[in-house]
């Protein structure tokens, strides 16, 4: 290095000056390293899981699990399928996100665009991150203790003596948007905030009131946001187990209560996927791994389509409007 | 998301302007004054008279940024407000449709009249569509060609009228503002996939669209390149014979070029008002002679 530093060749000096990183200092090159290390050691753990996931899975997979129902019986072999969670999983998912959806955009829009007293933004925001931060069998704990008031009964059903259970498809579903909202919050909030002043502007100066510049201006540009903060929440809810162990109840098979159609099957308790995982696994009664692997497969690569499909659609949105 | 960032505008700093301030009376108005008042005065019997701007001065907190300032706008002509960065041009126009008021800070005395009427007795967004505007940075909204300049005509947040009533009115407004040739087979293309000129072209058929009665265009050629903003300010002299227009420029040939009348402000005083001729051949005042020759600006 000092010989070509003090012989300064024009040729030798563009070699030099390029950034290589053999050139780096010591510790740069350790770090680096180290980022490399990190990085391929993530990959290879989510790769391990995957592969594994998916030789159990298929392994033990038969399609005519997906459209049996669990049954009781002495041996795996009679134990039946995985449809009902696999109903219940859709079920629950589509119930937290479709109560999640209007709160967390509508607390998003209220703090970006109004957002006054400031107090009162401030307070939303950190209850928002409390909710966020709160572990899930703690809002599955704090959603029994509420829905067993005897007010919320028409949400679930009473139990002979007349207490209110409490468990159901719409409780859970409840419990479980607390889950989705911080995060379809979040990603709409940041999507709302990228959108330039001249924006809003530009629909105030053509006569629209601030309603009609968000509805016809800022939600449809934000749409892209929040479809990737709807993904993760239902990557979350489809993935939760505390919630569903604890409010759903503790049925393998839809049980559905009262005599209305759906709404009977709501107010009923019945499994997902990730309950069945834990019923059958040794964690829980144990005594069904085969069908715990088939149904951690399913699973698995159902949340892997959902965030698929759902990128998909979000670049598919934001292509259109540029 | 998908907008451009946005460049911090160009601020072009007097030296002496905080001196200037400091003594009423000094600020190159004095000689004028009487002349100029007489000449923004209500000429009684005068037709075409469409906004009148009487004894305004507006505020953002401490801060005069318009002082008394009594202008006229009328029909098929175009008003041009020049004068250094910060005195208060932009400020004005704003006010012309209370855009103002979006800014927190802001107050205002003195009065601003649309045929006769104070703006402030209308609804802001009745005043807004009969005095639109059109900003420096072209910004049409992340929607199709026709959706950006439907979105005006459309009542507030529904989606009706339907797309046969909208249609005729869509073009007309694209025709006005010189754009159907190029878009009018591309209507549902995302507006922002338009060169920068053919998007403020956009903006200014988006703003014609609800048949405005007064034309406000704040800079409307400064992000753009020199043969975009040739076609737009042909657009302007043609616009005129439809709509009073304001314009703000900090650019004194582009003035000259598409004005009638020309308001030159300094430090939020107006300092002369007249025909353009008039402002930049034999101004009145000695600050305005200094400006259109270029010594400070």
């Amino acid at each position: 290095m000092s010989t070509t530093a003090r012989n300064p060749g024009p040729q030798i000096v563009h070699k030099r000056g390029r950034d290589s990183v053999s050139n780096w200092r010591l510790i740069d090159r350790l770090a680096l390293y180290a980022c490399w290390a990190v990085g391929i050691g993530l990959c290879t753990v989510a790769a391990a899981l995957i592969g594994y996931m998916c030789f159990r899975g298929i392994q033990y997979m038969d399609l005519s699990l997906l459209v049996t129902n669990p049954a009781v019986g002495a041996s795996q072999a009679d134990s039946g399928g995985f449809l009902s969670p696999i109903i219940g999983t859709f079920l629950l998912t589509l119930i937290g996100t479709v109560i999640a959806l209007p709160f967390a955009v509508g607390a998003a829009i209220w703090i970006v665009e109004y957002g006054r007293p400031s107090w009162l933004a401030r307070a939303v925001e950190s209850a928002i991150e409390v909710v966020a931060g709160t572990p899930s069998i703690v809002l599955a704990i704090f959603g029994l203790l509420l829905f067993s008031g005897s007010i919320f009964e028409p949400l679930s059903f009473a139990a002979d003596n007349g207490a209110v259970v409490g468990k159901s498809f719409l409780t859970a579903g409840a419990m479980m948007s607390l889950i989705a909202v911080p995060l379809i919050f979040t990603s709409t909030r940041e999507a709302l905030m990228q959108i330039p002043a001249q924006v809003r502007e530009a629909s105030y100066a053509l006569g629209k009131t601030k309603w009609a510049t968000i509805r016809r201006v800022l939600i449809p540009s934000v749409r892209p946001g929040i479809f990737t903060g709807t993904a993760l929440g239902m990557g979350r809810i489809a993935g939760d187990t505390a919630i569903v162990v604890v409010l759903l109840g503790a049925t393998l098979t839809l049980e559905p209560q009262g005599d209305i159609p759906l709404i009977k099957t709501l107010r009923g308790s019945g499994s997902t996927l990730t309950s069945y995982v834990y019923n059958n696994s040794p964690a829980g009664e144990g005594n069904a791994p085969q069908k715990a692997y088939a149904a951690a497969f399913v699973l698995l690569i159902l949340i892997l389509i959902l965030n698929f499909g759902i990128d998909k659609l979000a670049r598919r949105s934001k292509k259109e409007s540029v | 998301m998908s907008f451009a960032p946005v460049p911090p505008p160009i601020r072009r700093i007097d030296p002496d302007a905080p001196a200037t301030i400091a003594r009423p009376g000094s600020n190159g108005v004095a000689g004028a004054a009487a002349a100029i008042q007489e000449a923004v005065a209500e000429r009684p019997g005068t037709k075409g008279e469409r906004m009148r701007i009487n004894d305004l001065s507006i505020a953002y907190g401490t801060k005069l940024a318009v002082r008394e300032v009594t202008l006229p706008v009328r029909e098929h002509e175009v008003l041009a407000l020049i004068g250094p960065s910060g005195c208060g041009k932009t400020t004005l126009l704003r006010s012309l449709n209370r855009l103002t008021e979006l800014t927190a800070t802001a107050v205002s005395t003195g009065e601003i009249l649309l045929d006769g009427q104070s703006t402030h007795e209308l609804e802001a967004t009745d005043l807004r569509r009969r005095v639109s505007m059109v900003f420096q940075q072209p910004n049409p909204f992340p929607m199709s060609i026709f959706d950006n300049v439907a979105f005006a005509i459309r009542e507030q947040a529904s989606r009706k009228p339907g797309k046969a009533v909208l249609e005729p009115l869509v073009r007309d407004a694209l025709e006005r503002a010189g754009l159907w040739d190029e878009v009018g087979d591309n209507l549902d293309h995302p507006a922002l996939r338009l060169s920068g000129g053919q998007q403020q072209r956009l903006c200014i058929a988006r703003a014609l669209a609800a048949k405005p009665e007064v034309l406000l265009l704040d800079e409307p050629c400064s992000a753009l390149d020199p043969k975009s903003t040739e076609i737009i300010e042909d657009l302007i002299v043609k616009l005129k014979e439809q709509v009073a227009i304001v314009i703000v420029t900090h650019n004194l040939q582009q003035a000259q070029r598409v004005s009638d009348y020309v308001a030159f402000m300094y430090l939020g005083d107006l300092v002369e008002y007249g025909p353009v001729d008039q402002v930049f051949n034999a101004p009145l005042a000695e600050r305005t002679k200094n400006y259109v020759a270029g010594t400070f600006g």
